[in-house]
């Protein structure tokens, strides 16, 4: 069963890397760029930079339009409609992080945040320390063999003590869907705000903040085909009317004194300074670019891809996959074979891959891996790729055994 | 500076290989060449941070000259850590602040192994030698 990509060609680096004998397979890392997205930024730096939302002038005025385009494409993208407001940060991470800090003041001793055991270190250590800062208790999720949150645990571990619950849309190691429905029910009932990272989730189909519920969703540009140096975070009005300021400016700012100053609401109000304009241009154009997609036809060819990567894996003797993955990656680890060795040949033969714990140190010290392969797919892989993959598996088996 | 022996034997076998397969499956032959470390060196205070797979590492001077000895549960960052001690082993104090590590990975072709994107651990190890052998000056 051949599994082709219609949309290979719209990413111009993936065939560089192909003459380079290099395939690429570490896209939940960050992933290539599509053409489209390529021309905008060349535009707009060839057709006159500017900054936005200062100057009057006519390249401040495209520039400014361009970059307003870009959130209201992000909105769209979101289903965000009048709900809340779209922020451009500098990554998932940023975002995160001005949550961790803008929502600090919340907190009380003795409250609770709860996160899952999944998480990525980047939606846990910023709780960790607000955690530290207020002498709050962080509640982890437990997981079920599948690599699911245990909605019977969470029940019982989401209470009134709970003040906000930030969770994963989609695991980076263990690629399934977690039962956000269940989760922001829970936390709802309890009165607390709900934080979703969808740094993996917003990369595979499409969804609708409206529908989900959330307080505040977190992603970054780079992972979904879009420029690095861009994360974004959708708030919801309600929720943020309590986010306060966290870095400070210019262009944050309503007005200023040498001892006091007055600050601008959601989203410029947590802008502070230049933001990555080219890059949010760009990110605009990707997802134009992503929109002209037949959405369902790149379901199904992801669908299909990872059936074929599962299956291969699965076929060969020793390998042990990790829980019960859905959708867009695979990690496993193979007996009596340290990960560090086949990373190694594996890199010898051109498959860009990940080895190691994926910034999930906790998760992988829980499962007592000192580390994982992890196969992570993009829309414009084929099964040629994953050949190429399970030849070079076999040869570095083969030597390692 | 003549090379150790050891050294001088591994140049000549690494320079001589002709393909990746080859040169992987010489840096596994050198790793098992590794005295095995013993248990209670395998510690806390040993490990190496900073790698994929646990890397011990201990030094001793030794009527002025340098002893390492270490353990890996990866076979290839073994392999490579037995080529650093085939260098390094048996210097004098001076001799090893002057020994350029990373030019001798790079004559042995295995200078990728030392890029900053690697986690394999080899610069860790190199770090960790170096701060054990300025604590003996």
């Amino acid at each position: 069963m051949l599994v082709p990509s219609p949309w290979r060609a719209d990413f111009p680096a993936i065939a560089t890397l192909q003459r380079q004998d290099q395939t690429y397979l570490d896209n939940a890392a960050t992933t290539q760029k599509p053409q489209a997205l390529l021309d905008a930024i060349s535009h707009y730096y060839a057709n006159g930079a500017a900054n936005v939302h200062r100057a009057q002038h006519l390249p401040g005025a495209h520039a400014t339009q361009a970059f307003e385009d870009s959130r209201s494409k992000v909105a769209q993208w979101l289903n965000a409609g009048d709900s809340g407001q779209i922020v451009f940060t500098h990554g998932a991470t940023s975002a995160l992080n001005l949550l961790a800090y803008g929502l600090e003041h919340l907190f009380n001793a003795g409250d609770e945040i709860v996160i899952s055991a999944l998480e990525h270190h980047a939606n846990l250590l910023p709780w960790q320390q607000l955690a530290k800062r207020r002498a709050l208790t962080l509640v982890v999720m437990p997981l079920g063999d599948d690599g699911v949150i245990d909605l019977a645990a969470a029940a019982d571990l989401i209470g009134p003590r709970t003040r906000l619950l930030a969770v994963s849309q989609l695991s980076n190691v263990l690629g399934a869907w977690q039962p956000l429905e269940a989760l922001l029910a829970m936390a709802k009932a309890n009165g607390a705000l709900t934080v979703v990272d969808g740094a993996q989730g917003i990369v595979h189909g499409r969804h609708d903040v409206q529908a989900l519920g959330c307080d505040f969703y977190v992603f970054s540009s780079h992972k979904l085909y879009g420029p690095d140096g861009v994360g974004v975070l959708f708030g919801r009005n309600e929720a943020l009317h309590h986010l306060r300021h966290w870095q400070f400016g210019g262009e944050m700012v309503q007005q200023a004194d040498y001892q006091s100053a007055s600050f601008r609401p959601a989203p410029l109000g947590f802008e502070a300074g230049t933001p990555p304009i080219a890059s949010v241009i760009g990110l605009g154009a990707t997802l134009d670019y992503l929109s002209s997609l037949d959405q369902p036809a790149v379901i199904a060819h992801e669908a299909a891809l990872h059936d074929y990567l599962l299956r291969g894996l699965k076929a060969r003797k020793g390998v042990r996959v990790l829980g019960s993955p859905q959708v867009a990656l695979v990690s496993f680890v193979v007996d009596g074979v340290h990960n560090a060795d086949l990373a190694h040949l594996l890199t010898e033969q051109g498959i860009a891959v990940r080895a190691g714990h994926h910034c999930a140190m906790p998760l992988l010290k829980a499962m007592q891996l000192s580390g994982a392969i992890r196969v992570s797919l993009a829309l414009y892989n084929d099964s040629d790729d994953l050949e190429r993959l399970f030849e070079a598996l076999d040869q570095a088996l083969d030597m390692l055994r | 500076m003549n090379l150790p022996i050891d050294a001088a034997a591994a140049l000549e076998a690494f320079q001589a290989v002709g393909s990746w397969e080859q040169r992987a499956r010489m840096l596994m032959q050198w790793g098992e060449r590794l005295p095995v470390l013993a248990d209670d060196e395998k510690v806390e205070a040993n490990l190496v941070h900073g790698c994929e797979s646990r890397v011990w590492l201990v030094g001793r001077l030794q009527d002025g000259h340098w002893q390492f000895a270490a353990s890996s549960e990866a076979r290839m960052i073994r392999g490579l850590v037995a080529l650093l001690l085939a260098r390094v082993n048996g210097l004098s104090a001076a001799q090893l602040q002057a020994v350029n590590l990373p030019g001798w990975f790079n004559q042995l072709g295995l200078s990728r192994q030392l890029s900053p994107s690697r986690s394999n651990g080899l610069n860790a190890v190199l770090q960790r030698m170096r701060e054990l052998s300025r604590t003996h000056n």
